[in-house]
């Protein structure tokens, strides 16, 4: 077995929430590194915090690796970590062979500048030689399925279209790895296709690849393993639809213990605590949210909006106020307890999402606002929405259906 | 895709560079080798988006040494300002100074432009920062042959007769060039880092306009006599000036002195600048 070709050992990686420091930082670590020093590079200064902590992989030929996890858990940062864009706090990383990225498809591209110029440009950043880019210059122009503007300035071109220009020429790479990065979500069908089918192209190949994708379906049939990230860490993966099932999971429990940053800052009321007994919801369950206020003054006549969006399905699948069902609520002051109930839920098998409001009288000030993320469980196991009675019998094949 | 060929192994650790000298250097080399065909492209890219956007076009780069020029000849000739005996005529004196000075000023800010420039693709892409520099050089050389059309007409305009040792004043304004890019270089990395350093160095190049002796002679009393010899613009200036007009250069001493520090200062510049760039990436783009 020949070694891997990305190794990943420990990798760590700080940033910085606040500019001014950061760039107060980047001066003093730029210091550090002059002087040949390099302590104290894993110790959090203030305003810092881990980006990426202490990951470990390693990448063979052939292999793809999917990583995966909600936005801001540092996919991007280990992306180019493993690039050299930037080098890590910690551990160390290690690249054998050429390496590419579709990150930036046309990168370098001069708004006044026509796309025949700009191919030659782009393909020089990328590292192609311009001899290698005249031989193939029919190929990428065609393969952009843009020939007719091919003469124009990049500036008329649409987005997508300058993604298809950039990416015909970052189709024309062969190299050891290849890193992806969400190039996907922007362009028509029918290039997603191409870009696909260009992955599949260079798997075959043996080439490697680092995949980062949102789309759990593009994970499952390009990725041999997962790696998936979230603020809290970050677990490897070699069964995919774990790992996908582990992602659903993080995405959808985005419930924390900090009510206080959901309240809109209205004087006079506060809610400092939520009581959630269960997000997990059967067939026929209830949605229970229990409200502790403390409140200065009364609040008389309060106007309570619930809504319910289920995935899968367009607009709201509930949507209601206390006065749509003749409920008059006043919050008294000092401190209390508001419970919103709702009965006998009928979704099944979904993810969704209740929201929350609560007005002052005529909805002249919001006084507080969630969002809190729910999952519709069935009782057995199905895919669809619905489950309806169905019966299974394996015959013998004598009778059958036909005529 | 057969791996018989040994494999390019690059290891990214949190240990300065600067503790392994010897890779540092020979990867600086290899890029920098690695930056031509690129760099190239990048001054061509530059230059064409430059010109195809403007209609004046290379107007621009005419105008600036004209009319500070201008505005001397005028002072001059009123008397408002006294200027001793320049050796040949205060107008061309001026006109040729004026158009060098603005060479070197291109040359300045000609890294920190351009980089600042290539702030999107250097956040994304991993291709020889070399090439940045490479660009910013073949930028400037092409600025100074416009404006060579400028000193030429300058030249011709006064009947200043062609000798052949007015050519060593390429070697000079060469100098001068290279002595710009190596302060701009130095800038560079402070300088993507806070917005002050660009500030800083347009304030610089007003004052060192005055502080050079663009537009007068080079003063020959103390402490103005400062101006000219701790100045490392002067000689290369006040060189290129006179071999043009009259083919004769000033001392040679001041010149290989200071050729001798921007050697050095180059390397270390350069060093600054590759050591920089993980760090600066991660913060223009965190």
């Amino acid at each position: 077995m020949s070694l891997p070709l990305i190794e990943v050992r420990g990798a760590s990686k700080k940033f910085c929430r606040s500019l001014k420091r950061s760039l107060w930082y980047g001066l003093r670590d730029l210091g550090a590194q002059l002087l040949g020093r390099s302590a104290d590079r894993s110790r959090l200064r203030r305003d810092e915090f881990w980006a990426v902590r202490d990951t470990s992989f390693d990448l063979n030929q052939g292999e793809t690796l999917g990583l995966i996890g909600p936005n801001g858990a540092g996919k991007t940062t280990l992306l180019r970590i493993l690039h050299g864009l930037i080098t890590p706090d910690e551990g160390y990383v290690t690249v054998r062979g050429s390496m590419q990225a579709l990150i930036a498809l046309g990168a370098g591209f001069s708004p006044v500048l026509t796309g025949r110029e700009n191919i030659y440009v782009n393909a020089s950043i990328l590292g192609i030689p311009r001899k290698e880019v005249n031989r193939r210059f029919e190929q990428i122009v065609n393969f952009s399925g843009i020939p007719e503007f091919i003469d124009s300035p990049v500036q008329s071109y649409s987005s997508g279209m300058t993604v298809r220009l950039g990416f015909a020429v970052a189709a024309h790479l062969e190299p050891d790895i290849l890193l992806v990065d969400e190039v996907l979500a922007v362009g028509d069908e029918g290039f997603q296709i191409k870009c696909l089918n260009k992955i599949g192209e260079l798997k075959a190949a043996g080439t490697a690849i680092v995949l980062v994708s949102h789309n759990m379906h593009t994970i499952s049939t390009y990725c041999d393993r997962v790696l998936v990230q979230s603020a809290k860490g970050h677990e490897l993966f070699e069964d995919v639809a774990a790992g996908v099932r582990a992602y659903k999971g993080l995405v959808h429990s985005g419930i924390d213990g900090h009510i206080e940053k959901h309240c809109s800052a209205a004087p006079g009321i506060e809610f400092f605590k939520a009581d959630i007994p269960c997000t997990e919801l059967g067939l026929g369950g209830d949605f229970h949210l229990g409200l502790h206020y403390r409140a200065a003054t009364a609040c008389d006549d309060i106007e309570i909006d619930v809504g319910l969006r289920v995935a899968g399905e367009a607009g709201w699948h509930y949507q209601a106020t206390n006065r749509t069902f003749g409920q008059r609520v006043d919050l008294r002051a000092g401190e209390g307890r508001l419970d919103i109930i709702v009965h006998d839920l009928r979704v099944v098998h979904a993810d969704g999402q209740f929201a929350i409001a609560i007005w002052r009288r005529e909805r002249e000030e919001l006084l507080f606002w969630w969002r809190i993320p729910v999952r519709f469980t069935s009782a057995l196991r199905c895919s669809g929405t619905s489950l309806y009675r169905t019966s299974f019998q394996a015959g013998d094949g004598v009778g059958g259906s036909g005529p | 895709m057969t791996h018989r060929r040994p494999l390019p192994t690059a290891t990214y650790t949190p240990v300065s560079q600067v503790r392994s000298p010897i890779t540092l250097i020979s990867g600086m080399l290899a890029d920098l080798v690695a930056s031509r065909e690129l760099a190239w492209r990048l001054a061509v890219r530059g230059i064409s988006a430059q010109y195809r956007q403007s209609i004046l076009g290379v107007f621009w780069a005419f105008v600036p040494p004209l009319l500070s020029a201008l505005l001397f000849i005028v002072l001059q000739q009123r008397n408002v300002v006294n200027v001793p005996d320049t050796g040949m005529p205060y107008p061309l004196f001026v006109l040729v100074g004026t158009t060098l000075w603005q060479v070197f000023a291109e040359a300045v800010s000609a890294p920190l432009r351009v980089v600042t420039g290539a702030r999107a693709i250097l956040a994304k892409i991993n291709f020889p920062r070399e090439a940045l520099i490479l660009s910013a050089l073949y930028e400037t050389l092409f600025g100074f042959l416009i404006r060579g059309m400028l000193l030429a007409g300058v030249l011709l305009y006064f009947g200043t007769p062609f000798r052949p040792r007015s050519l060593l004043a390429l070697v000079t304004i060469f100098m001068l060039i290279w002595l710009g890019l190596a302060i701009g270089l130095a800038l560079t990395p402070v300088g993507m880092l806070v917005a002050d350093v660009s500030q800083g160095i347009t304030l610089a190049l007003q004052f060192g306009f005055f502080l050079t002796p663009v537009v007068y002679p080079a003063p020959e009393s103390f402490p103005y006599l400062l101006l000219a010899t701790w100045n490392p613009v002067a000689p290369f200036l006040l060189s290129s000036r006179t071999l043009l007009v009259q083919g004769t250069a000033g001392p040679l001493a001041p010149m290989v002195v200071v050729g001798v520090c921007l050697v050095a200062g180059t390397c270390l510049s350069w060093l600054l600048y590759r050591v920089s760039m993980p760090i600066i990436i991660e913060r223009i783009s965190a």
